[in-house]
Order: C-alpha cells, then sequence, then structure tokens
C-alpha cells in the first residue's frame, strides 16, 4: 500500500467539512421549521430547533394560499403511480431488448439511447397545446401520463438484465412450457428485483421533486403538487417564513427518509451507472 | 438443448393433422412477436409525448401563434429572426453562460478533489459517500428557497458570515453578478457530491500497480493525480461535462425560486438572473402567452446546448490528449 491510499487527519477534516456543508442547509430548514417568525431577523442567528413545530404545521396546513395537503397527496398518487409504471414498463422492455431475439431490435435500442439526450424544455409548449385538447390541463393526468415510461428506465434495465439473467434459465423455463410472459413474471422479474429497487427509487425522487412541467400545466391553484405548494407560498406578498421551511422541510422529509432507508442502494446505483457509461 | 432419446426415425405425422397444433402455433406467434408487446409501451408513450411534440415546436416556431388566439398565420423564420435582434434574449444567453461557467468549472474541480479523498482508505465509508450525496435527494424548489433566504441582503447568514471576515453587505438578488454566484453556489451544493461520486467508481477501476511504479519513479502524490488519475478518468469527465452542460444550460426552478414576488420569471426586475428556460416560459406563457416565440426560444436552446456540449468536447479532447497515457504505461 503506497501513501496515496491511507487517510490522514487532514482527509478525515476536509470530509468533515464538506459533510458539514452539504448537510446544514437541511438541518437549518428544520430549525427555522421549529421556531417562530422573528428567528430570521436574530443576530446571532439561531442554530438549535425551538419548540414552535406544532404551531408552524397547523399554521401551514390551513393556510388557503397554498394549499399544501392537496398538493402532498397529489405528489404521492403522481410519484407513485409514475414510480409502479416505470418500473414495470422499463423492466419488461429492458428484459425484451437483453433477452429475447426480434428484428430491429438493435436499432429500437438506438432510439430510445437518443430520447435519453433530448431535453425536457423542448417539448413543454407542445405538450401544453395537447393537454389542452385532451382537457387534461390543470389536471393529474396531464403529470402522470407522460412520464410513465423513460429511456433511461429501459436502459438500464437493458444492462443489468444482459448480466443478471441467465440465458440458460430462460431456455429452461421455456423446455418446461413457460410463455414470454410467465418467464417474465416468474424468472426475470425476480433477478432483476435489485437494480428495480434502483430504478424504483431513482424515479420517485425524479418525480416528487420535478417542478418545470407541472409549474406549466397545473395552473389551478388549488390542485398543485407539493413543489407548486412550495412556490405558491413563498411567491406571496407577505413572507411568514417559519411557516415557509416548514412546507419545504416536509416537501423534502419523504425524499430524506428514501434516502435514510435505501441511501446504500441508491450510491451503488449512481456508481455502477457510472462506469458503464 | 433437447436431447435426443429414442434413436428411431420420426414417424410421418398422419394426414390430417399436417398443421401444427394451436399450441404450438401460439408458442410461435409468442417468441416471434411478444417482445414488440413488451416494447411497445415505451414507443407509443414517447411516440405520443416525446417525439410527437418536438417535431410539433418547430411547427409552431414557424407561426404566430397566440395561444388566445383563433388564427395561426405561417409567418416562416420571422419569429428566429425577432429574436436573434431581441437584447432581452441575449440578455438571458449570457446569464445562463455565465451561471453555467461559474457553477461547472469550480464543481467539476471539487468533485475531482472529493473523489480523490473517498478512494482512500476511510472508517465508515457508505457514511461519508452518504453525507456528500444528501444535498442531491432534497427538493430542488425547497432548496432553492432556503437559499435564497441565506442569501438574503439584511437578514441572511451568508451576508453575516461575510461581515465577520471584513467584507460589506452583498446585495445578492439586485446584482446581476452576485446572483449569479448565489445561484451556482446551490447548483454546486446539489451536483458536487453525485459527480463525485460518478468520479469515485471511475478511480476504482483504475489499477493500483501504475500508482505503485510511478511512487517507484518518484512522483509525489500531486503528480501522480494530475498523471495518472485525471488522463485515465477523461472519459468520465467528458461524460460528467455534458451531463452538467445539458443540466446546467436549462437550469430553471433554482433561479425561479430564487426570485419571488410578482416578477420572478422575468428573474430580477431588470432580468438580473433570467436564464433562457425563464425566458421562454415568460413568452410562452403568462404573460405574453406567444407559443410561436417560445417555441423558436426552445430550439435555440437546443441548438446552444449542442454547441456548448461539442465546444467542451472537442476542448476536453486537446486537453491532456492520449499521448499521456503511453507516457505512463
Amino acid at each position: 500500500m503506497t501513501r496515496l491510499w491511507s487517510a490522514g487527519r487532514l482527509t478525515y477534516l476536509a470530509l468533515a467539512v464538506t459533510a458539514l456543508m452539504s448537510i446544514f442547509p437541511i438541518y437549518w430548514m428544520f430549525v427555522v421549521a421549529s421556531r417562530t417568525s422573528d428567528a430570521m431577523g436574530q443576530v446571532p442567528p439561531p442554530v438549535t430547533p425551538g419548540g414552535n413545530l406544532g404551531a408552524n404545521i397547523a399554521r401551514l396546513f390551513a393556510n388557503t394560499d397554498a394549499y399544501f395537503l392537496t398538493g402532498l397527496v397529489n405528489s404521492a398518487i403522481v410519484a407513485g403511480t409514475v414510480t409502479v409504471s416505470v418500473v414495470f414498463f422499463s423492466t419488461l422492455a429492458g428484459f425484451a431488448f437483453a433477452k429475447l431475439r426480434f428484428r430491429g431490435r438493435n436499432a429500437l435500442l438506438l432510439v430510445i439511447v437518443a430520447t435519453m439526450m433530448v431535453p425536457t424544455q423542448l417539448g413543454v409548449i407542445p405538450l401544453y397545446l395537447l393537454m389542452t385538447k385532451l382537457n387534461w390541463n390543470d389536471r393529474l393526468p396531464a403529470v402522470i401520463v407522460p412520464a410513465l415510461v423513460t429511456g433511461f428506465g429501459v436502459f438500464m434495465m437493458r444492462q443489468y438484465a444482459g448480466q443478471a439473467v441467465s440465458t440458460e434459465l430462460i431456455e429452461a423455463a421455456r423446455m418446461d412450457g413457460c410463455n414470454t410472459a410467465r418467464i417474465y413474471w416468474n424468472v426475470v422479474l425476480p433477478a432483476l428485483r435489485p437494480a428495480a429497487a434502483v430504478l424504483g427509487l431513482l424515479t420517485f425522487m425524479t418525480t416528487w421533486n420535478d417542478f418545470l412541467w407541472p409549474y406549466a400545466v397545473l395552473n389551478d391553484p388549488e390542485n398543485p403538487t407539493v413543489q407548486l405548494s412550495l412556490r405558491a407560498l413563498s411567491d406571496g406578498y407577505y413572507q411568514d417564513m417559519s411557516q415557509v421551511f416548514t412546507g419545504t422541510a416536509i416537501a423534502t422529509l419523504p425524499l430524506l427518509l428514501v434516502f435514510v432507508a435505501f441511501g446504500r442502494q441508491i450510491i451503488g446505483g449512481i456508481m455502477e451507472g457510472a462506469v458503464k457509461a | 438443448m433437447a436431447v435426443q432419446l429414442d434413436a428411431r426415425p420420426p414417424v410421418a405425422p398422419a394426414p390430417g393433422t399436417t398443421r401444427p397444433s394451436r399450441g404450438a402455433r401460439l408458442s410461435r406467434f409468442d417468441t416471434r412477436y411478444s417482445p414488440y408487446l413488451y416494447i411497445a409501451p415505451f414507443f407509443l408513450l414517447f411516440g405520443v409525448f416525446g417525439v410527437y411534440p418536438l417535431a410539433y415546436t418547430f411547427w409552431v416556431s414557424l407561426h404566430d401563434w397566440d395561444l388566445l388566439g383563433v388564427e395561426h398565420p405561417y409567418v416562416g423564420f420571422d419569429n428566429y429572426r425577432q429574436l436573434l435582434a431581441d437584447p432581452d434574449f441575449w440578455h438571458s444567453v449570457v446569464n445562463t453562460l455565465g451561471i453555467f461557467v461559474i457553477s461547472t468549472v469550480p464543481q467539476l474541480l471539487l468533485a475531482l478533489w472529493l473523489a480523490n479523498l473517498l478512494n482512500r482508505q476511510l472508517r465508515a465509508r457508505t457514511t461519508w459517500r452518504m453525507a456528500v450525496l444528501i444535498p442531491n435527494v432534497t427538493s430542488t424548489a425547497a432548496v432553492a428557497i432556503v437559499f435564497a433566504v441565506l442569501f438574503g441582503r439584511d437578514f441572511g447568514m451568508v451576508n453575516w458570515l461575510l461581515d465577520h471576515v471584513g467584507v460589506e453587505a452583498v446585495d445578492w438578488k439586485a446584482n446581476r453578478f452576485a446572483s449569479w454566484v448565489a445561484i451556482s453556489a446551490m447548483v454546486d451544493w446539489r451536483w458536487t457530491g453525485y459527480n463525485a461520486l460518478i468520479f469515485l467508481a471511475a478511480m476504482q477501476a483504475i489499477p493500483r500497480d501504475l500508482y505503485e511504479s510511478a511512487a517507484i519513479d518518484g512522483a509525489g502524490r500531486a503528480r501522480q493525480f494530475w498523471s495518472i488519475t485525471v488522463p485515465l478518468l477523461k472519459p468520465t469527465i467528458i461524460f460528467a461535462v455534458i451531463i452538467s452542460t445539458i443540466g446546467g444550460l436549462q437550469l430553471f426552478t433554482e433561479p425561479r425560486l430564487f426570485n419571488s414576488g410578482t416578477n420572478a420569471i422575468r428573474g430580477g426586475p431588470l432580468r438580473e438572473s433570467q436564464t433562457v428556460t425563464m425566458y421562454m416560459f415568460e413568452n410562452a406563457f403568462a404573460p405574453h402567452y406567444n407559443f410561436g416565440y417560445g417555441s423558436a426560444i426552445a430550439w435555440l436552446l437546443f441548438a446552444l446546448i449542442a454547441v456548448v456540449a461539442a465546444v467542451n468536447v472537442l476542448l476536453l479532447r486537446r486537453l491532456g490528449g492520449g499521448a499521456r497515457k503511453e507516457e505512463i504505461r
């Protein structure tokens, strides 16, 4: 072992400072969320939690500008539906691309990879016109349906299925009389489970977090996603900061909980994806 | 593979049963066509909600397309011509490029350094990795609001800290360059750890004997980093730069929520931090509802991303060229 690989005190110090800077804004969000509004004007700024969280939450949910509870429920519906759908369709298509033979397979896969390069912004305007035609403006299908499949998901599952599902096992299942749908359900899906879990987590976080498209298409202030509720809160004329921060804290909480529970898998997924890219 | 157990020649099928049985036909149909069924949902949904809008954006951009108007007259490339002469558009382009440069350069350098730290023999490895990734899994909207407060002029914590080291209070929202710095800080906070993990993954794939022989030749830590790690990481660095370019030039949520009040979509009263995507929104949706103009902005943004990505790749190819790889071997 060369000196390069040992971690000295300076390494730990630098990492600790980085970690502190990473965590502080989130921590501070919870500090302000648990204090009264005059905490914002205090010098020095308070850095420990206060006892006002309950009252702030009550004020937040009673705020008729933000429709915060509706926002939370809507975001849960949207993120939940999109996650299940993306995982299902991606494992299905990924399995087909990795393990089944059919004409045009490589060309079609190339199309999928190409779709990953296209910026979402480019489609916002016609998508809005389309939603007007479908009469989906201001309604949740407008946010859910375009997100039901992703090229990223298909590609990720194809890469994983290539090595995780053994071709012999599929052949054996076919010998036993399984049709392709049963092979997918009984053989492939269980083998894909770890990668599917990572894809599900990433999809849930991205969808929960999405701002641009809901901002364009959900204009009815009474039917927001939680991120739009936050915008309504922070754009108000009078800003009750402890209430705003209670909102940001609650909107971030599901993501943090997912991360604390599955952080190891998420990190593994990111690092794995990088090596193969 | 099926094993032939009986050596007898196959019996000729009785007349009338030459057609394969129903089960066999179904199974042939299954193996030949079901793959298309499995990939169809992607192509159907993406066709309707991905490809069609893309092409349609271009069609709309050739029209004078007012959302409230009944007629949408064809105007050819007028929107583009008007846009190229529009000072507010160029202002937003400069903002976007400015924020992109002052966020991406330090971000990728920091990520390299951080990855190098994380690549050492650490105790509680996973905890450190989680700690640097945590900004990436928070809500962008929420964090933008929090940073807008941290960068407040009168009660913001950043100014309070600056005051302690003798720097005068900065009006982060009213000063164009200062607002770029504040927004870049948000972007860096969110993405440095993510990029560090990507670099870390690539670093772990570098064979360690390269470092050992370099150490024997007397190369120090810094020399090893710049002559081995960085050149061998080049593909990953290019990947990270392209991803950052696509993301950075589309920046929207952070600057939009950094500004609040009635003119938030303008990025401040004098458009201090209005990005191209924000300008597209301002024109396509409230207050102007000019879809033709907005679509033209969308296509020019796409062109801008392509150009910047290409320039980046060319620059990176020339930097630290392929020859250095041979040198260290």
